[in-house]
């Protein structure tokens, strides 16, 4: 029994050095030379693609309806015959269609981290009439635009097409002057 | 098309694994890898260990649960200064008691289940040093288990069945480690971020808004996060966070890690058994029932979300759900992928998540619930899964033995009234911890507050919480709010009993049957290496969980499928 | 056939011996099993079955339920529980039935003996057999019954052990040697004998016959033990698993009757292998009886399962013990036929066992049947001077006896040795036959092949044993050469040769050491220690006590066959016991798909889409459940007392096999006739 306990301290300790500091030390300093932008989160100029942002359109292309606070991530949870989920669709349905968007399911249902920074090309193609209109720009540009943005499946076998939101209004901005 | 592939390279990649892991893990535990011999060396030193000296059943588990008791007050500790400690560029305040109390039991029981949000709760040294070490120490700690027991299985008349602290280090040094550190640099190409600097704050030029950012020594956790079958996340949202899980690559890594030790365990089993195909047997009792539950969360989730149709409808909306079940989901991963990764990871008690459980059509949360009530075999977690596999490969062989007019044999040792006991122990503790702390819950007022959603969703959010909590799972239908004495205190209790409830009547089997002489096999020998005896363990798995479960699943998920057209 | 009870004082009991007793469902021990069911609701009784006093509790909570507030459900529901309980009862003392019917007959035989006790002075007295004490030495003669167990000390007499036995035919039994033994309750036919009273009073061979067959020592066989504390721990989680629906459906604003949960909890548990576990065990022990085996206990029958080596005595249990002819193989210019008529013709008169066989190979061969014997022919006899036989003829002599002899006798004659003839007889002693060498006259006709014949249908049973897993080990004081002979024919898998007690114990303990377990008969009071030894050891009956004590069953009939049979109904017990558990849980998915609904469809009714039976109401649906849950052990009890079949084929088909039939066939049977039970109860309106 003490000679359990006297081991397991020092194996406690052991560890704490070897795994806590030695093994997160070890991948930090390897993040640090080679992979400095990535471990500092990808920030640009307007934030990170990988982090959703609030972009209140129609003159944007928007996400999806999450709360988009990097501090507090995580789902709605609410569960599939939720009547809260319900009224909470009908109600961003409500504000898609009154800046004539025509909802769909992505842009009414909130993400897993809520902080989802993509969408899938149905929606950005979904929101092209309306953008293109709020800037005044052709509809064929703005289309353009997102064709340009499509990302394909990775490696081409992974995952699902999407559309980075951050980068596509980027590109429109830049458009726009 | 997209699910097919993934699912193929998930295929591909784990045959590999099974089989070269599977013998990597199998020469780590003879001793027979040995490059770190340096630093393996030092820590027995250090520990006053000799790794030749063998233990006991009673010894081994004797230094398990003192080390455990241990570690959770380290980790308690950690959790309770951390104010004043550093390595806290987030201010983070010390971490309340109940809560302290349920993640030290939560991480050291290779559960990582989290009732608070990590962005805002846990410093970066909190973070590394207790959270991180854990993930490493209780995965090798179940997997050491696990190897003890299948020695007890293939040893004769011996009175030993290892060292525990040989087992644990060699693990940690040349399983866990390597291939972490290994998959923590993809990750951090991939996109993961690993820093130790505090959020950033980002003004968005086009916008004008102002963006917090939090970020943390991501990149190396996750990987270790998956492999280690703990699941638990710095971040809340977990692997839907793309600082955690950036790119559909990591989604489909993320899968691989999880389910590649507890997989390739089985061929392990084979190989210390000196008989591979006794360990295909069980990794067949593992797929099938795996792919026929990841076929009913697929083929869910792929189905529209009942409550967008219906907000949909009422507002004379038409809203196609040609993507499946988005709510809660990310557009990256797509609906299939990411049922796909919640399957895997509430089958190997892992609790990581890339979407929202709580979110997921009914059938799709039937399955990811049932899937853990199955009792984490399928293929379960880093050693647990095999080590309770065996429980119920224990009782397959005595009801299948003496169905064939033989005292019931496994791997020639016979399975009598002290193994059965033992078994069933294991084997039971789970349900009825289960069933008990969830009828407490529902029957008290400070358990009935926690559930987020109303009517046989809310249930299921409380029956979730014990069944992931109870089988060192970890993951949630987080809508449920944990974070009370209540819950913290109940949790760690489910988690202490579906840990060392299970992992000593394990150690005890091995101990006796080490002890045991073998019956050498023949013809008339009960074969535990066909496709059969696979069957068997699969029915011995589904009745057990189905019967346990039946009337409480029928009350949550099983009620809310049939009740088409309602809300609650 | 029930025995006829034999008047008061009357010392001729027509007892029937074990073997031929009553069947299976006899008016009589269902009357006393009927009755025996209501005597075994005794608490201690019950609380050795824990599945089964989990109902018992359950009906005592329905009852009071139902007192408190009546309802024809609720009595309904009560009654059938109670019911559940009586029919375990009743399946176990049908078990018991049989065995108590034998014991009565064995008891009767006991106490109505007496016993010609010798004094010290040798003068006798008239004592009761009960009485008698260990040393005594009593006197039996003609007509008397032996009134304890003992050995012959002094005579020789011809005994009637149908009794016992069943066996009509009377055995020898003298002093010395290994057919001393004599048991109580057999008579002597003739002669007088003075025994040694070797039992102690109250421990006989009837009293511990007695008390087996009635299953009063029973105890728990290792196997049985596994498989309660299964049971039990399968009791304890369903417990929690119906006890929580009553929270459970209270936070879903169900209200649970405790009745309807006593019901799902009854029908949950384990009850038809529960209610059947100790009648399986008892039938199992009284199937040995049937076969006159006497097990000393039931862990030996058990045992009898798990054996994986059977060692076989050559003689008496491989083969005949008698050696027979084979074959003919004529001599120089000879011919076959020349040969078998003079080796028949030599035999006629022979009337040993060999001498028959000779003629009757001749006569099939050659179909020699019409030559007789007239009164021209002369028998010469063997004796152990000439060590031949013969017939004399006018002017033909035939012979027929050993090689050497028949060859001095010709050459006597003037005759030649045919070349050859010298490899012959070696090659057939070699292949442990006996060479007997023919000669008419001055010439050698040929060599009769003599051998000693494997019993018919033995290498079959030997192959079944081996698709079993049984290896059998041949035991025989024979020379290494005649024993591989002997053991290739009989298709045995190994053989001991030349074998001694010594030798006999050393492969025991070495087939134990690599984890055997190893059957063996026995009867001389040399073979004890290996008897002991042995983790099955079958003791002959015919022999002496020492092997007897020795061993762990007692064959009544002697017959070292019986080992197979043994090993057989080991392996049936225990292929029951799985059998009927995997069918008792398989039936466990039916009743859920009946019950769950109905006890959750007031608040939840999308909850009848699991009502897939169509069952008419809840409360139909529980009653059908619980009625189901009862009748099916009345149903099962045959199959219990009689056993699932044993096929000696490999465990993997056996296991397909059982599991089809319970496995699949559990889940299947329950929602046939639980929805036929609900039709019922629906049209005649009860519940």
């Amino acid at each position: 029994m003490l000679t359990h306990l006297r081991r397991s301290i020092v194996a406690s300790i052991v560890f704490i050095v070897l795994l806590g500091f030695g093994y997160n030390y070890a991948g930090l300093a390897v993040s640090r030379v080679f992979f400095a932008h990535q471990a500092n989160g990808s920030i640009g100029k307007n934030g990170s693609p990988l982090i959703g942002q609030n972009w209140t359109g129609p003159h944007w292309f928007q996400g999806r309806p999450d709360s988009d606070n990097p501090l507090s991530t995580g789902a709605a949870n609410l569960g599939p015959r939720s009547k809260l989920l319900v009224s909470d669709v009908a109600k961003q349905i409500a504000v898609l269609k009154r800046e004539g968007i025509a909802p769909t399911a992505d842009l009414v249902t909130t993400s897993g981290s809520g902080i989802d920074p993509d969408i899938s090309p149905a929606d950005a193609y979904d929101q092209v009439k309306a953008v293109a209109d709020s800037n005044r720009l052709p509809v064929w540009q703005v289309r353009h635009l997102v064709d340009a943005h499509v990302h394909g499946r990775q490696l081409g076998i992974l995952g699902s097409p999407y559309v980075n939101v951050l980068e596509l209004n980027e590109a429109l901005a830049a458009e726009k002057h | 098309m997209g699910f097919f592939w993934t699912v193929s390279a998930t295929v591909v990649l784990l045959a590999i694994t099974w089989r070269f892991l599977g013998s990597y893990m199998a020469a780590v535990f003879d001793g027979r890898i040995n490059y770190l011999r340096w630093l393996e060396r030092l820590i027995y030193r250090l520990l006053a260990v000799d790794p030749e000296q063998e233990q006991s059943w009673q010894r081994y588990a004797g230094a398990l649960v003192v080390f455990s008791g241990v570690a959770i007050l380290v980790t308690y500790t950690c959790m309770r200064i951390q104010q004043h400690i550093g390595i806290n560029p987030q201010h983070q305040l010390d971490v309340k008691p109940a809560l302290s109390f349920n993640t030290a039991v939560s991480f050291v029981t290779n559960t990582n289940w989290q009732n608070y949000s990590g962005e805002s709760t846990m410093s970066f040294f909190t973070l590394m040093v207790a959270l991180t070490v854990q993930q490493f120490v209780s995965a090798s700690v179940g997997i050491a288990v696990a190897i003890a027991m299948v020695r007890g299985f293939v040893r004769k008349d011996c009175a030993t069945i290892g060292n525990f602290w040989a087992d644990l280090v060699r693990c940690i040094l040349y399983i866990m480690v390597p291939i972490s550190f290994l998959f923590g640099i993809l990750w951090v190409a991939q996109g993961a971020v690993d820093t130790l600097g505090a959020s950033v704050h980002v003004k968005n030029a086009l916008t004008g808004f102002t963006q917090s950012i939090a970020r943390g020594p991501m990149g190396f956790i996750e990987p270790i996060k998956q492999l280690g079958t703990n699941g638990g996340g710095p971040f809340n949202a977990n692997g839907a966070h793309p600082y955690e899980n950036p790119t559909p690559l990591t989604n489909l890594l993320s899968l691989v890690l999880v389910l590649a030790i507890p997989f390739a365990l089985t061929y392990t089993f084979g190989k210390m058994a000196g008989k591979i195909r006794e360990g295909v047997a069980l990794l067949g009792a593992m797929v099938l029932i795996f792919s026929v539950w990841a076929g009913i969360a697929a083929y869910a989730e792929q189905r529209p979300n009942p409550a967008v149709a219906r907000g949909a409808a009422v507002t004379h909306t038409v809203v196609r759900q040609k993507a499946g079940n988005m709510e809660g989901k990310e557009v990256r991963n797509g609906a299939s992928a990411s049922s796909l990764y919640n399957i895997a990871s509430t089958q190997t008690s892992t609790g990581s998540v890339d979407s929202a459980n709580d979110s997921f059509n009914p059938m799709g949360g039937f399955a990811l619930l049932t899937g853990m009530m199955l009792g984490e075999v399928t293929p379960g977690g880093a050693g647990s899964g095999l080590y309770t596999i065996l429980l119920m490969a224990v009782i397959a062989v005595f009801i299948g033995g003496l169905m064939i007019g033989r005292t019931p044999e496994y791997l020639g040792k016979k399975i009598q009234a002290r193994e059965v006991k033992l078994a069933a122990i294991g084997v039971l503790v789970m349900p009825v911890t289960v069933l008990i702390m969830t009828a407490i819950a529902v029957s008290i007022h400070a358990g009935r507050v926690g559930a987020l959603n109303a009517g046989p969703h809310g249930f299921t959010e409380i029956l979730y919480a014990f069944t992931s909590q109870a089988n060192n799972n970890g993951s949630a239908f987080a809508g449920l709010n944990g974070n009370t004495a209540f819950y913290n205190v109940m949790g760690a209790i489910a988690m202490l009993m579906g840990r060392f409830a299970v992992m000593i009547p394990c150690l005890a089997l091995g101990g006796t049957l080490a002890a045991k002489g073998s019956v050498p096999a023949g013809l008339g020998t009960f074969r535990t290496d066909t496709p059969m005896f696979s069957g068997l363990v699969v029915g011995v798995i589904v009745i057990i969980g189905g019967l346990s479960f039946f009337p409480a699943v029928s009350l949550g998920p099983i009620v809310e499928q049939l009740s088409t057209g309602k809300f609650f | 056939m029930s025995p006829e009870p034999s008047g008061p004082g009357s010392r001729v009991i027509r007892a029937q011996g074990v073997a031929q007793s009553r069947s299976l469902f006899d008016v009589e021990i269902l009357r006393h099993a009927a009755v025996d069911s209501l005597r075994k609701l005794s608490l201690r009784t019950q609380a050795r079955n824990p599945v089964m006093f989990v109902v018992l509790v359950g009906t005592v909570v329905t009852l009071v339920e139902s007192i408190a507030h009546p309802t024809l459900f609720d009595w309904s529901i009560t009654i059938w529980l109670f019911a559940t309980v009586l029919f375990a009862n009743f399946a176990e003392a049908m078990a018991e039935g049989r065995g108590k019917a034998q014991a009565d007959t064995l008891r009767r035989m006991r106490t109505e003996t007496q016993a010609r006790r010798l004094g010290s002075g040798g003068a006798e007295e008239l004592v009761q057999a009960s009485d008698l004490s260990r040393g005594d030495m009593v006197v039996c003669e003609a007509g008397d019954l032996i009134p304890s167990d003992g050995e012959i000390v002094e005579g020789i007499a011809s005994v009637d052990e149908s009794a016992i036995t069943g066996e009509s035919a009377p055995v020898i039994r003298e002093s010395g040697g290994d057919r001393s033994a004599v048991t109580g309750g057999t008579r002597v036919l003739s002669d007088r004998i003075v025994v040694k009273i070797t039992a102690e009073r109250g421990h006989t061979f009837l009293d511990r016959m007695i008390s087996l067959v009635e299953g009063a020592r029973r105890q728990k066989t290792p196997n049985e033990i596994a498989l309660t504390i299964l049971l039990a721990a399968l009791t304890i989680v369903f417990l929690p698993v119906v006890v929580v629906l009553q929270p459970f459906g209270h936070f879903s604003g169900a209200t649970v009757s405790v009745v309807v949960l006593v019901s799902l909890l009854v029908c949950l548990i384990p009850t038809t292998i529960g209610a059947l576990l100790s009648a399986i065990g008892i039938a199992g022990m009284d199937r040995l009886v049937q076969k006159n085996v006497l097990a000393m206990s039931g862990r030996a029958v058990e045992a009898a399962g798990d054996v994986q080596t059977l060692l076989l005595d050559k003689t008496g249990t491989i083969t005949l013990g008698n050696r027979m002819a084979s074959q003919f193989i004529p001599a120089g210019d000879h011919g076959m036929e020349e040969l078998a008529q003079a080796a028949r013709l030599a035999s006629l008169a022979d009337e040993t066992p060999e001498g028959r066989s000779i003629v009757a190979l001749a006569d099939e061969l050659f179909n020699l049947r019409d030559q007789k014997l007239d009164e021209r022919h002369v028998f010469v006899p063997f004796t152990a001077n000439t060590r031949m036989s013969g017939l004399d003829l006018v002017g033909q002599k035939i012979r027929k006896g050993a090689a050497d002899a028949v060859k001095s006798w010709v050459v006597e004659q003037g005759g030649r040795i045919p070349p050859g003839l010298d490899d012959t007889v070696a090659s057939l002693a070699r292949a442990g036959s006996t060479p007997l060498v023919v000669a008419e006259g001055p010439e050698i006709l040929g060599v009769i092949e003599l051998k000693d014949v494997v019993k018919q249908g033995m290498v079959e049973r030997f192959d079944q044993l081996r698709s079993i897993g049984i290896r059998t080990v041949m035991i025989t004081g024979d020379n290494p050469l005649t024993a591989a002979a002997i053991a290739a024919e009989a298709g045995v898998d190994d053989f001991l040769a030349e074998a001694t007690p010594e030798t006999k114990m050393e492969l025991i303990k070495a087939e134990q050491e690599g984890g055997k377990l190893v059957a063996m008969t026995g009867d001389g009071t040399n073979d004890a220690p290996a008897l002991a030894q042995a983790d099955v050891g079958v003791a002959m009956n015919s022999g002496t006590t020492a092997a007897k004590e020795a061993g762990n069953m007692v064959d009544l009939d002697s017959n070292p066959t019986k080992l197979i049979d043994i090993v057989e109904i080991g392996k049936q017990l225990l292929i029951t016991r799985g059998a009927l558990t995997t069918f008792s849980i398989a039936n466990d998915v039916a009743k859920y798909f009946a019950i769950i609904p109905a006890l959750f469809v007031a608040t939840y009714p999308q909850l009848n889409t699991l009502n897939i039976m169509k069952l008419h109401s809840p409360q139909s649906a529980v009653m059908s459940a619980v009625i189901f849950n009862a009748l099916i052990i009345v149903a099962l009890i045959p199959l219990a007392l009689r056993g699932v079949k044993f096929r000696p084929v490999g465990a993997s088909s056996i296991l397909r096999r059982n599991v089809l039939v319970y496995g699949v066939g559990g889940i299947i049977v329950p929602f046939v006739f639980i929805k036929l039970i609900d039709l019922f109860i629906t049209a005649v309106h009860w519940y």
